[in-house]
Order: C-alpha cells, then structure tokens, then sequence
C-alpha cells in the first residue's frame, strides 16, 4: 500500500469514534428538512454543496423562523468563521502541497476531521501526512451523506422526545474534555461558553459563535503571555 | 421554498472559510508564539457551540433551572475527565440525559 494511502487510512481510523454521534446529527438534519418542507433533492443538495452540520442546521432553523436571504448567509458565515482559524492552524504543514489538494482538503475540513488531524500532523513528520485529513474528512462525507438520506426517508418516524440533537454539543465536549485539565484551556472554555451563552440573543446574526471564540482567544492570549514573561 | 442559489453562496461561503488561510499563510509565518495561542483554538470554539446548546432551549429561552442538560453534561465531563475516552464521553452523556427525562 502507497505511504499516501495508508496515511489517509490512519485519518479514516482516528475519526471514526467521532462518527457514532454524527449519525444522529445527520438524520437529525434529514428529518428537520424534510419536516421544513424542503425536497429530497434540496436537502440533499445542501448536505453535498455546503457540507457543514452546524451550518445546515443554523442555515433550516433561520429558513424556518422566515429570515430573509442575506441574514441566512450572513450566519452561515458567522458559523463558519471557525473555519478560517482551522485553516491557519492546518496552512502551517499545507503550504507546500498543490494548489489542487488544498481545494480538496479545505473541501473536506470538518470539525472531527481538524479535531483528530491537528494532533497527528503536529507529531508526525512524514511529507504527506496531510493525506490525514483527507481520509478524515472523506469519511465525515461518507457518513454525512448516507444519514442525511436516512433522515430524509425516515422522516417525523424518529420521536423529538428523544432528544437526539443533544449527541451535538456532547459531540464537541467530548472533544475538549482533554484540556479540562489544563487552568488556563478551562479559564478559556469559561469564558468563550458564556458569551456564547448570554450573547445568543443580543448579538446580531448568530454572530455569537465567532465573537465568543474570538474572546477566547484573545483571553489566552494575555493569559499565555503573562505567564511565558514570569 | 429554498432557493438553490441561496444553497450555493452558502456552500462558497463554507468552502472560502476553510480555504482561504490554507491558500494565503505560509509556513514562514509561524512563530512557537503563534503556534502556542492557535493551540487554544479547540477551547475557544467548541464551547460556544457546546454552551448555547446546553443552556439554551429551542424557543430561545436561558434555563437554569429543570434542565436535564446541565446535569447530563457535568455527568459526561467528569466521566471524560478521567477515562479520556470520547465516545464514553458522549454515551455517558446521553445515558444520563435519556435516565433523567425518562425516569
């Protein structure tokens, strides 16, 4: 097996626990489009074209609450502003690979795929070790796809009492619980939680996502800072 | 309806944001520095999407009070704290938040 096949399948194998909960997630989208009166086909093509669970979802419940098109597109953007620093974080080992790879890869940066590819490309040193977050990000595909079309043919069958769309911020908690054990990552995590939290509602256009993280960062910043000078 | 050009710019908008760092940062510009606070990245995000979704109900509505969620989540966090494994982390999670809605 080529070096660049097997690295792409240590992608598919590290990613592949944080796929039990995106099941659920993904027919959740299924059956909520379907719920919205979208077409199979529409849902479908957002799941292909846009490949984003949290945008999707974010993008069905503004659609649902009658938002017009500029303030979906603008919180579509809001919510994807994560992906600008998963960009600059992964740039650091792609900025040698073809033009073509990146738009292939960045095609396929999701959260699980970042989450488990950041850790492998900052301790291996193999030239094609971004061929992680390919195989990574191709098995989200997979299964993003095969439970939105589950969701689509199962309809309201799944009961809303089981509440389902909770496995979502497990999901992410679980991804983080690593750096509960870390002051200033849980000092961080505090603060980015709570603007998230109280801003919800007063800042504009889900916009909450991007300004809490940024707070964070920014916390940690100071935080990092104050403690390299002592 | 949904438009399909509205699905599209929202699909260019998904693909710029994660494409345009990879295409304009070189490796040059990393500094141990920059290297250190993008490692908070994970801690700075996940917790905005994590927090909302706990705390806030589907109508909008802070609950502090009679919300399975809160304990659910405490309950998930202190199992993944010391077993470092993720998807027992997010079973406990949902065992206890199905125990506490069903029980």
């Amino acid at each position: 097996m080529s070096n660049k096949l097997k690295i792409f399948f240590k992608g598919v194998t590290d990613v592949s626990p944080l796929m039990i909960p995106v099941v659920p997630f993904g027919i959740i989208f299924g059956v909520l489009a379907i719920d919205l009166g979208l077409s199979p086909i529409t849902t479908m093509g957002m799941s292909i074209i846009m490949f984003a669970g949290a945008s999707q979802i974010v993008f069905l419940q503004l659609f649902s609450a009658g938002a017009s098109s500029l303030v979906i597109l603008s919180s579509v953007g809001a919510v994807n502003a994560r992906h600008l620093l998963y960009g600059a974080v992964l740039s650091e080992h792609m900025s040698d690979i073809k033009m073509i790879w990146k738009i292939i890869f960045s095609y396929f940066l999701v959260d699980q795929a970042f989450a488990v590819t950041n850790p492998y490309l900052k301790k291996s040193s193999d030239k094609n070790k971004v061929f992680h977050s390919f195989g990574a990000g191709a098995t989200c595909w997979m299964i993003w796809q095969t439970t939105t079309i589950i969701g689509i043919y199962l309809g309201s069958i799944i009961p809303d009492k089981l509440g389902l769309s909770f496995a979502v911020p497990l999901t992410f908690l679980a991804l983080i619980v690593n750096d509960l054990r870390k002051l200033i990552n849980v000092i961080v995590i505090i603060i980015s939680g709570l603007i998230a939290t109280f801003g919800y509602e007063i800042i504009p256009f889900k916009a909450y996502v991007i300004v809490a993280a940024v707070s964070g960062l920014t916390v940690a910043m100071i935080l990092t800072k104050s403690k390299s000078v002592n | 309806m949904v438009e399909w050009s509205l699905i599209i710019y929202c699909g260019l908008i998904t693909f710029f944001s994660r494409y345009l760092m990879i295409a304009i940062l070189k490796k040059e510009m990393f500094t141990d520095r920059i290297r250190e606070v993008l490692s908070f990245v994970p801690s700075a995000i996940f917790p905005a999407i994590i927090f909302p979704a706990i705390f806030i109900d589907n109508t909008g509505n802070f609950l502090l009070e009679d919300n399975p969620k809160i304990l659910a989540s405490i309950i998930a966090v202190i199992v993944g704290v010391f077993s470092k494994n993720i998807l027992a982390t997010i079973f406990t999670g949902l065992t206890a938040y199905w125990f506490l809605i069903f029980f």
